[in-house]
């Protein structure tokens, strides 16, 4: 299978790279980390993971959600303590206690948020914490010019005089990149930088990048897109579930392989899966719910989507890649900045999340904890909210049919313990999930919107979960199943959306959706399927 | 069920500028955010509540009136500069007012004892500091919210006030009624208190503390994002304690301040006085959540408070009331343009 | 549900973690004490049908305190505050006094009547005032509230052209001094509201939608609940306490004095709130605690001042007591506290269900992760990796 050809090869990419094999690379890497092990309770989120990194090169770290990427930079980065394993640092053992020890050894890290002040301007960002002084008071002059100088280095035209929170995210990252180069990073850690940049951004991005890469920096990249993994490393770490799975030069492979070892399967072991065989949706009527270039700026390109009847539509595809933005545009969530929405055939607009419910829309959101349960509420309440709040809250619902509706769903979804008067928040995640779903069954929706309904959450509440989700289909209820597992959603979906990089990029119908064809829709979108 | 979309990715377009309304366009230009613009804005009302005087009030526009201004709000304008640091990291201090009053308490009855002056002084200064650096440390050792921590050490002052004498105590100490009635004579047969000099010493030295050093950067960087500072590697537990304590060390020598101005001690003075200071903060273009504003604007915050106060003592038709609900209209007008204004920025 | 913040657990057993248990003890320690040092503390004697003696005075000086608290206690639950309850409480006894002043007849139960609902309309209008700014406008409450509390004693001297207008109105008067069955009338009065807003928000959903906008305000949102409305309305609610308080505290003196009416009243509702037990991040609120923590404060100043402590000694005392339950509800010092408590109860009742904390951060598990853990559910026997469906 042919590699697709990385998009920048000229510049100056390590000769190393080039003339070396994958195993030895030449001559030292500046970092290397070995058999990283670390273990919250109860779980072991590395598991002798090895890392290396080499002056001027950009090395991907790849994985899904889960797979240890962000543990294993906050191993490197100080934030956390590892159990085993160790890291050094131009050959010295070095073991960092807190983010500032391992800046001060040269390793500089830039956030998806990006962590700086807004209320500053640039050169105080730059410089802060290590003003440059004169006589005991910050020579505001040298500042200024040191930051001119490092703004230079990048090629960034900026004015250094003005107030960070008022330049859009991108600079504001370029200029937390800018900050690393003005400590003398040596590796430098972008995690999830472009996860909000336009395309021109991300090419700004990029081209910093590979600047510092040409002096000699180690870039530690870690991003969902595949095409700017693509387009701007030259090696990549792939894990899985806590394990190193792979590395790769990134020219020697292709997207399929990547994508297989990120979710961990060979397409030879794929199997069809087992699947009830769903009718075709006659063309003709009308759905349930239409979308039409609904879209959301910086989150959503805009979509087409038709949901029917008795249907569960499947959204497939990697973290980051719109799945949830568009989920919750259809529940007002979030408003769309594009395109139309029709219930039945008959336009609506989705302001808030009660118009969605007023229309008989239900959405479980995939931050459960965030967005989903009330802690400091019993289950009882929890369950009862969003009918309660429908209902308005002088007609309270009485006691007793309360009491009953609580008892039949917290029943039918099996809630463990079995007591409605528990607070939500020591409930185990799977049992707070189905009280989430109770809380939406009740009001009946018309349209239940899943936003990663299982994750987190142990196997055999899971299958019930699923179990659940085909029943109400069956019952004649839309919805809307997301989830980053593939077999999920292929298990359950009669209709599959793919999308990538924000946007949508096919639509299978499940009785046809192999894992294969939709992994290969994921990593090239339809372009060579 | 189609997908015919396959659009670009997602190109955030800029929200469109609307060419009309030329006002709003020019405020859209402008840096209405940034801390200059609002202390710019705090200089114009002064200025123009002043004219007003002078156009309106015969006596008004004799400079003494406006030196007046700063030697009847001395104490105020230090109040005001410790003020500045706690609410610039996004706090609060409502223990100020208090503290004053118990500095004012114990220098009275230290000196009626008969202690030197200079002593009471450092003791005095001493107290208030230690008071503040405790509610600092409660602040960031325990988590707790900074207004329910000043709030205890507003009983807790009160308190000690009322401990240490209820009724009030004149002040006779020479240094005291030296410093007091002693001024410093200008020219155009005008003249200054010493407390007025003192306090334009602290505004200085307070901008220069928050601007040329490192910890005032740390200070504007945990207004700005307090994690964002700890990740940078900034000091900011400590800088969190310290800020209280020099809210607490302002107080005290404000209370000092005041002492002067009324030569007396009481267990009853400045009640509501922190609320003046934050009043004065915010009209000086600070914002309440932290991270923005400038030391300068609250010495002009100060002013545009005692203004209104002088406008409507010359008004003799006007009642004293007005000047609270001046200043509230005023604070309204502030706390709205501001909420309005950083909305825009985010 | 809303009355305390209880565990279920803990309604089989005391929970010590629980501030209202804490507050309880606190006031009767402090009861016991003033049984043991003073025993003249408990005798209640009846005069002229009403009772006399200090339990009667705490109720009776805790009341306007305690009306407004309960509003607060509210306002404390949607994350918010208000310290504008004394202005308004200046303002409301401003507007009676005036207006019964100004009438043809000063003792008409009529003028009376107009006085009060007027001062009751004013204070309404301020409550909408402050939450329109909060929950519209979308200023911090601290701020929102800091704008009348500044201008709103200016507004209460404008009323009154800054005099202490003294007046009497029999009807108006029985407001702060009356008797109702032996009891105060500030007492019934208080306890009247405390039992309708017990009523309101346990016979209605208002209070489990306070609560959960206080919780989790996005997860309320999502789940439809009208965050705007509720937030608006407890704002309005607090308001209206502080106008009935203000018509009782003045109507004991008989006089309205706009700069002293009501000071540092906010102060003390808030106090009481948190000593309570309700936390100042917003969420779960205890009724019960509220008035423990009014009761508390009061019985406090009555204690020392019965005690013969001289009055200066008095706000030194209070504030070292304030102090030390700021201290205990610190979450550094109650985390301290629930680590040594959980740690005991995972040893004895394993069957409480682990958080998934851990889970969120690193998931999925493998399924031999999985068999390891303690924490994860494994119903089937695990099947290789290869085959188990754990695709991410």
């Amino acid at each position: 299978m042919p590699a697709p050809p990385p998009a920048t090869t000229g510049g100056g990419a390590p000769l190393l790279l080039e003339t070396h094999a994958m195993s030895t690379p030449a001559p030292s890497p500046v970092v290397e980390m070995s058999g990283i092990t670390i273990e919250f309770p109860g779980v072991r989120a590395l598991d002798g993971v090895g890392l290396r990194l080499f002056p001027g090169e950009v090395h991907a770290l790849m994985g899904e959600n889960g797979a240890g990427k962000s543990t294993l930079i906050k191993a490197l980065t100080g934030v956390y303590r590892y159990d085993a394993g160790t890291v050094t640092v131009d050959g010295v053992p070095q073991r960092f206690g807190t983010p500032a020890e391992a800046q001060g050894a040269g390793i500089s890290t830039v956030y998806q948020e990006v962590n700086l002040c807004p209320n500053l301007t640039v050169t105080e960002n730059i410089v802060l914490g290590r003003e440059p002084r004169r006589r005991g008071s910050i020579d505001r002059r040298a500042s200024r010019e040191r930051a001119r100088r490092v703004l230079g280095e990048l090629h960034l035209d900026l004015d250094p005089g003005s107030v960070l929170g008022r330049h859009p995210i991108a600079v504001q990252q370029l200029v937390a990149i800018a900050r690393a180069v003005d400590t003398d990073a040596k590796v430098l850690v972008l995690d999830e930088p472009t996860s909000s940049l336009d395309a021109g951004e991300v090419a700004e991005l990029f081209r910093v990048v590979r600047a510092l890469r040409d002096r000699g920096v180690a870039v530690l990249f870690v991003s969902h897109f595949l095409d700017q993994v693509y387009e701007i490393s030259d090696r990549m770490t792939v894990l899985r579930n806590g394990r190193l799975v792979a590395e790769h030069r990134t020219a020697e492979l292709s997207r399929l392989q990547l994508v297989q070892e990120m979710i961990g399967r060979e397409l030879s072991t794929l199997e069809h899966l087992d699947r009830e065989p769903s009718a075709d949706t006659p063309t003709d009527a009308v759905p349930r719910l239409r979308a039409r270039r609904l879209g959301r700026t910086g989150a959503i390109a805009p979509t087409d989507l038709d949901v029917h009847a008795g249907r569960v539509t499947g959204l497939a595809g990697l973290l980051g890649s719109g799945r949830t933005e568009l989920t919750r545009l259809l529940f007002g969530a979030d408003r769309a900045t594009s395109g139309s929405l029709e219930v039945d055939g008959r336009p609506v607009r989705l302001r808030t999340p009660r118009a969605a419910i007023a229309e008989g829309i239900a959405f479980c959101s995939e931050d459960r904890k965030g967005e989903g349960v009330v802690g400091d509420l019993t289950v009882r309440d929890n369950v009862l909210l969003a009918l309660q709040a429908r209902r308005g809250w002088l007609r309270r619902i009485p006691r007793k049919q309360g009491d009953e509706l609580v008892a039949k769903y917290m029943q039918a979804l099996d809630v463990r313990p079995a007591d409605p008067d528990a607070l939500i928040r020591n409930l185990s995640g799977g049992n707070q999930q189905k009280v989430l779903l109770a809380r939406w069954l009740l009001t009946e929706p018309r349209l239940l919107l899943l936003d990663e309904p299982t994750r987190g959450i142990d196997i055999g509440a899971k299958a019930q979960i699923q179990a659940l989700v085909s029943q109400l289909a069956a019952e004649g209820m839309s919805v809307v199943f997301v989830s980053a597992e593939l077999e999920e959603v292929l298990r359950i979906s009669d209709r599959i959306t793919v999308l990538r990089d924000h946007r949508a990029v096919a639509d299978v119908p499940g009785s046809t959706a192999t894992l294969d064809s939709v992994v290969d829709l994921i990593a090239s979108g339809g372009d060579r399927a | 069920m189609t997908v015919t979309d396959t659009a670009p990715a997602p190109a955030p377009q800029r929200p469109g500028r609307s060419a009309g309304r030329s006002a709003y366009a020019w405020l859209r230009r402008t840096d209405t955010g940034s801390s200059t613009f609002s202390v710019l804005v705090t200089a114009v009302l002064l200025v123009v509540l002043f004219g007003a005087g002078t156009v309106r009030y015969e006596n008004f526009g004799y400079p003494q009136v406006a030196l007046n201004l700063l030697v009847d709000n001395a104490h105020l304008i230090v109040l005001a500069v410790g003020m500045t640091f706690v609410i610039l990291t996004g706090g609060i201090d409502l223990s100020s007012g208090a503290v004053v009053a118990l500095s004012t308490v114990v220098a009275a009855s230290l000196l009626e004892k008969g202690w030197a002056a200079p002593l009471v002084i450092a003791l005095v200064l001493a107290i208030g500091t230690l008071l503040g650096w405790a509610m600092g440390a409660a602040v960031h050792h325990l988590q707790l919210q900074p207004f329910i921590v000043t709030l205890a050490g507003m009983f807790l002052a009160r308190g000690l006030c009322f401990v240490i004498s209820e009724p009030s105590i004149p002040i006779r100490d020479d240094l005291f009624t030296g410093l007091a009635q002693n001024v410093v004579e200008l020219p155009g047969n005008t003249y200054l208190t010493y407390a007025v000099v003192i306090a334009l010493v602290v505004v200085a030295v307070a901008a220069f503390v928050l601007h040329r050093t490192r910890f005032g950067r740390t200070v504007y960087a945990i207004g700005g994002n307090e994690q964002s500072a700890g990740l940078m590697g900034l000091a900011v537990g400590r800088t969190k304690v310290a800020v209280y304590a020099i809210s607490g060390f302002c107080s005290a020598l404000g209370g000092l301040l005041f002492s002067l101005y009324i030569l007396s001690g009481w267990s009853l003075h400045a009640i509501g006085m922190e609320l003046d200071a934050i009043a004065a903060v915010v009209i000086g273009g600070t914002l309440l959540t932290g991270g923005s504003g400038l030391v300068l604007g609250s010495l002009l915050g100060v002013l545009v408070l005692g203004t209104i106060q002088s406008l409507i003592s010359f008004d003799g038709g006007l009642s004293s009331w007005w000047t609270k609900i001046t200043i509230g209209l005023l604070l309204l007008v502030f706390v709205v343009v501001q909420r309005v204004t950083t909305r825009r920025r985010r | 549900m809303p009355e305390t913040p209880t565990t279920p657990r803990a309604r089989r057993m005391v929970d010590l973690s629980s501030p209202v248990v804490w507050a309880a003890a606190a006031l009767l320690a402090l009861l016991l004490f003033n049984a043991v040092v003073n025993p003249g503390f408990f005798a209640v004697r009846i005069q002229d049908g009403h009772l006399f003696g200090s339990p009667v005075d705490v109720l009776k000086n805790a009341a306007p305190t305690l009306l407004i608290a309960v509003g607060m206690t509210l306002v404390i639950a949607t994350r918010g505050i208000d310290l504008s309850v004394g202005a308004v409480l200046a303002i409301s006894g401003a507007v009676s006094f005036t207006i019964i002043d100004g009438s043809s007849d000063p003792s008409s139960p009529a003028t009376a009547a107009i006085a009060i609902g007027t001062a009751l309309a004013v204070g309404l209008v301020l409550g909408v005032w402050n939450g329109f700014l909060v929950s519209v406008v979308g200023i911090q409450p601290i701020i929102a509230t800091l704008v009348l509390m500044t201008a709103g004693r200016g507004l209460a001297m404008l009323v009154t052209d800054g005099q202490i207008i003294t007046a009497e109105s029999p009807a108006f008067t029985w407001l702060g001094r009356g008797y109702v069955l032996g009891l105060p009338a500030q007492v019934v009065l208080t306890l009247l509201v405390l039992l309708v807003v017990a009523a309101l928000t346990r016979r209605t959903a208002l209070g489990t939608l306070i609560e959960a906008v206080g919780t989790n305000p996005e997860a309320a949102r999502l789940a439809g609940v009208r965050s705007r409305s509720i937030t608006w309305t407890v704002y309005v609610f607090v308001a209206f306490t502080a106008a009935v308080a203000g018509l009782m505290t003045n109507a004991n003196v008989s006089a309205a004095d706009a700069n002293r009416a009501g000071l540092f009243i906010e102060l003390d509702a808030i106090l009481a709130v948190v000593i309570g037990g309700t936390s100042l991040a917003g969420g779960r609120y205890s009724l019960t605690g509220t008035v423990l923590g009014a009761l508390i404060l009061q019985a406090l100043t009555t204690t020392t001042l019965t005690m013969g402590v001289p009055d200066e000694y008095v706000r030194l005392f209070k504030a070292v007591v304030i102090i030390a339950v700021f201290l205990l509800q610190a979450p550094r010092i109650r985390a301290a506290l629930g680590r040594r408590r959980r740690g005991a109860r995972g040893v004895t009742s394993p069957d409480v269900p682990p958080t998934d904390a851990a889970a969120d951060d690193v998931r999925p598990l493998t399924p031999a992760q999985a068999a390891n853990s303690p924490t994860t559910a494994m119903p089937d026997a695990a099947p290789s990796p290869t085959d188990q469906g754990v695709l991410r």
